[in-house]
């Protein structure tokens, strides 16, 4: 008896803890929103919409790298400021920004950020840094591409492996991020549009829908040609067998671009924040950060920083010092 | 191979050495999952028992949309709470798109299906015998309500853990609502994800198994809990 008189206690309870949250389940939850992040963050907690937290979407490729947790870490120590930062592949974290959930876009493809400052949803856009993408393969080269031009070797990876020669295969990212639109401008200069020619062209192209530490290891387990970022090359060179086939050239040049949202079509932005940080990492300190990243874990530099005149003239073309607080 | 011997050494290593950043995420994800089992199992666990103990019109129809609910695919559950809470969509003033707080409500939106659908389940599983029982006895309704409650409490609590097991398993919607955001929404499935992608191999199994060493002492406190 006594314990069907607790299970009716209980069942009571749950009865009436349903109805709570009926009434008020977003809404009991809501304050909490507010309050745990200060138990549960080590950083300076803020309220989500102003305050100094600076919201920044970034690229998985640039992130994985490991630079911008080291400048969060530098910025966060120096300012106080909150860096939340969101890596998520270059077209989510477009839109993102398009959505005003974000103030910073941290990314790296130039015409995705032109057509994102044309539409009018960002301001101060500044290049920071650049390295540049590799085309990377088997060490055996089956198409005989090393040491050519990158577009000169995307011709010859075309008609080999439309015409099936053996071992001539292509993993591409397939996935519209920064370094799938750098190879879809490739192909284009090598005179192939994307689309109607590559795309489909037969088993010697496999798109593969990941990421691109997730690509490299399906390159090489096909023993295919990929097209890759430097830093995520190196981060996972000792699980591939895969080698650097070509890495000179204007056409792989990778250009890091930060941009603030703009204000005025997203009125949530906290552009006073975002604005010193993007002074702040154009800084002579902040580039100098860039510029030492990597040397420690793979003797070299990943990113060189962009210094003017250098970065007004071609291949680059953009603005990478001026004050954006100032202007 | 060799990474998921070495990520078990490193598990080991991590566990032993209490890194900060692992218990961090450890504590964050057991947060977030907890949270939402709990208040999943307050909507799932009544209104399963509600559906269960009245007949209605459609109850078969019900029943079987819950089934199929299982299988909600974990990131269009994060999709759907994304454009909810995105600043640009209906409650985008609360704030709550990448804190726990949002990753909370999505895990419990995914888990309130399974939940319900296996309390009916579970409770139709001790019926047949247990019913005729209880009548043949003369009991009242509510006493035998009662009584087919407490012979169902095993089948109940595998299904308040399953639920569980799925919010601290899954990728799908804490990557979207909460973005991985370090120190403040990053949780365990989210690091193995990263860290597969950034090339750590035996940094990731190592997550992997602390997780599963998680949901074990959950499951056996659950456990002990039940049988006092």
């Amino acid at each position: 008896m006594s314990s069907g008189t607790k299970l009716l206690t209980l069942s009571l309870a749950a009865i009436l803890a349903l109805g709570i949250c009926l009434a008020g389940c977003t809404g009991t939850e809501t304050p909490d929103g507010q309050a745990i992040p200060n138990e549960t963050a080590t950083e300076t907690a803020a309220p989500p919409s102003g305050g100094a937290v600076l919201r920044i979407a970034t690229t998985t490729s640039l992130y994985d790298t490991g630079l911008l947790d080291m400048i969060e870490d530098t910025y966060e120590a120096e300012t106080g400021v909150d860096l939340l930062i969101s890596s998520q592949g270059t077209g989510k974290a477009i839109e993102l920004a398009t959505r005003c959930d974000v103030d910073i876009l941290l990314v790296h493809s130039p015409s995705q950020e032109q057509a994102f400052m044309d539409a009018g949803y960002g301001v101060n856009h500044r290049c920071i840094a650049y390295n540049f993408f590799q085309i990377v393969g088997p060490e055996a080269d089956p198409a005989g591409i090393a040491g050519m031009d990158p577009v000169e070797g995307f011709r010859v990876l075309y008609e080999k492996g439309t015409a099936g020669e053996p071992g001539v295969l292509f993993v591409s990212r397939g996935d519209n991020s920064g370094t799938h639109s750098k190879e879809k401008t490739l192909w284009d200069m090598a005179g192939y549009d994307y689309e109607t020619e590559v795309q489909g062209s037969g088993e010697w192209y496999i798109e593969a829908g990941k990421g691109m530490g997730e690509t490299l290891v399906l390159a090489s387990e096909k023993d295919a040609y990929t097209l890759t970022d430097e830093g995520t090359f190196l981060a996972f060179q000792t699980d591939l067998v895969l080698t650097p086939i070509i890495d000179q050239g204007d056409a792989l040049l990778n250009r890091y671009s930060i941009i603030a949202v703009n204000p005025e079509q997203c009125p949530s932005v906290n552009i006073e924040e975002a604005n010193n940080f993007i002074d702040w990492i154009i800084s002579d300190e902040g580039k100098g950060l860039i510029g030492s990243f990597g040397v420690e874990d793979y003797g070299k530099a990943l990113f060189t920083p962009l210094y003017p005149p250098e970065c007004t003239a071609s291949p680059f073309n953009c603005t990478c010092a001026e004050s954006v607080s100032k202007a | 191979m060799n990474e998921i011997v070495q990520g078990f050494i490193e598990a080991i290593e991590l566990i032993l050495s209490l890194d900060p950043d692992v218990i961090e995420i450890t504590v964050r994800s057991l947060y977030v999952s907890l949270s939402a089992t709990f208040f999943a199992s307050l909507v799932a666990l009544p209104l399963g028992a509600y559906i269960y103990f009245n007949e209605f019109r459609g109850k078969r129809a019900v029943i079987n949309l819950l089934q199929t609910l299982y299988a909600l695919p974990t990131v269009i559950v994060g999709l759907a709470v994304f454009l909810m809470l995105s600043r640009s969509g209906p409650f985008g003033f609360l704030g709550m798109l990448f804190t726990p707080q949002g990753m909370i409500v999505a895990q419990t939106i995914l888990i309130i299906p399974l939940i319900t659908g296996l309390t009916v389940s579970a409770l139709s599983g001790i019926d047949r015998e247990m019913r005729y029982t209880i009548i043949s006895l003369g009991s009242s309704q509510l006493q035998s309500i009662i009584t087919i409650l407490r012979e169902a409490r095993f089948a109940i609590l595998a299904a308040v853990l399953l639920g569980f097991g799925r919010a601290i398993a899954e990728v799908g919607t804490v990557m979207l609502i909460g973005g991985n955001i370090r120190g403040f929404t990053r949780v365990l499935t989210t690091a193995i994800a990263l860290n597969t992608s950034m090339g750590n191999f035996s940094f990731s199994i190592a997550l992997g198994i602390i997780l599963l060493g998680v949901a074990l002492v959950v499951n056996v406190v659950l456990n002990l809990v039940q049988e006092r």
